[in-house]
């Protein structure tokens, strides 16, 4: 048992340099309509709309439109999100949710990021299907994932904390394969 | 693998997907009225079709919608998807589909 809290624990990377661990941020999802969306959106300085899976940055803020009345937002600072929405929602019917420590997050880089990927992801991942900014919850492997796109060969996962261990190892073992 | 158009997302790779059997089964108003038969009819009865079926499916790891779906059970071909509330398309309820 204390061995498989301890695989758990954090995810581990070996090899290669495509792939490392982000460090802890602040994650809510929020859910509501289009009302809740726009008022969200000007609270944080994000022009988010309900497009499914496109994504808005300022700053080093984030949000990710994961469907069409659920938003996952990033930013350094759990609790200062939540100052910021709260007085701005509060006469709106929704839901906001910290969801900072269920999961984490994984960067892989580099011209192979995508082939990597592909490994256990089926989606496409070419730039035109898949464009800068595009992210989307998926599967990768077994495990299911939020991939999302911030840069040419840039791809950020954020996964459940208890699956980083094997996303982080299936990916580690799938960029080996590709990076040489 | 076969391709699911998502009416929110685009298609998507079938792994995405969990099918959510038998589409546009209304509860009924008068469910105290009912007699056991009609009751064990509406709880478990479903089409068995061979041909086109309407059908729910959930895109369970992408938007986690609910949507409805025309398919044609001999063949896997997905004929029309429509989000939830709309009506089947009936023109498309007795189209063939050739592989």
């Amino acid at each position: 048992m204390a061995e498989l809290s301890a695989a758990r624990a954090s995810p581990r990377i070996t090899a290669c340099g495509l792939l490392r661990a982000l460090p802890p941020i602040g994650r809510y999802v929020l859910r509501g309509g289009p009302l809740v969306m726009a008022a969200a959106g000007s609270a944080l300085g994000l022009a988010i709309s309900p497009t499914v899976c496109r994504s808005w940055v300022n700053m080093n803020r984030a949000a990710l439109c994961l469907g069409p009345d659920e938003h996952l937002l990033l930013g350094p600072d759990a609790l200062e999100i939540a100052g910021v929405l709260e007085p701005a929602l509060r006469d709106l019917p929704h839901s906001l949710v910290d969801v900072s420590h269920r999961q984490t997050a994984l960067e892989i880089s580099g011209p192979h990021a995508a082939v990597a990927l592909n490994a256990g992801c089926p989606l496409d991942l070419d730039r035109a299907a898949f464009p800068i900014g595009m992210c989307t919850r998926t599967v990768l492997a077994k495990a299911e994932i939020v991939l999302w796109r911030t840069g040419e060969d840039l791809f950020h996962i954020e996964v459940w904390r208890s699956f980083a261990a094997y996303v982080s190892r299936f990916l580690d073992e799938a960029a080996r394969e590709v990076a040489f | 693998m076969l391709l699911i158009e998502c009416p929110y997302c685009g298609e998507r790779p079938e792994l995405e997907f969990v099918y959510g059997g038998q589409a546009h089964i209304a509860r009924p108003q008068n469910a105290p009225d009912l007699s056991a038969q009609a009751w064990s009819d509406y709880l478990y009865q479903r089409d068995n079709t061979k041909g086109i079926h309407a059908e729910r499916w959930r895109h369970t790891h992408g938007c986690g919608r609910f949507f409805n779906a025309l398919r044609d059970t001999t063949t896997d071909h997905f004929i029309a998807i429509y989000k939830v509330g709309e009506a089947a398309p009936a023109a498309l309820k007795t189209r063939k589909v050739a592989l």
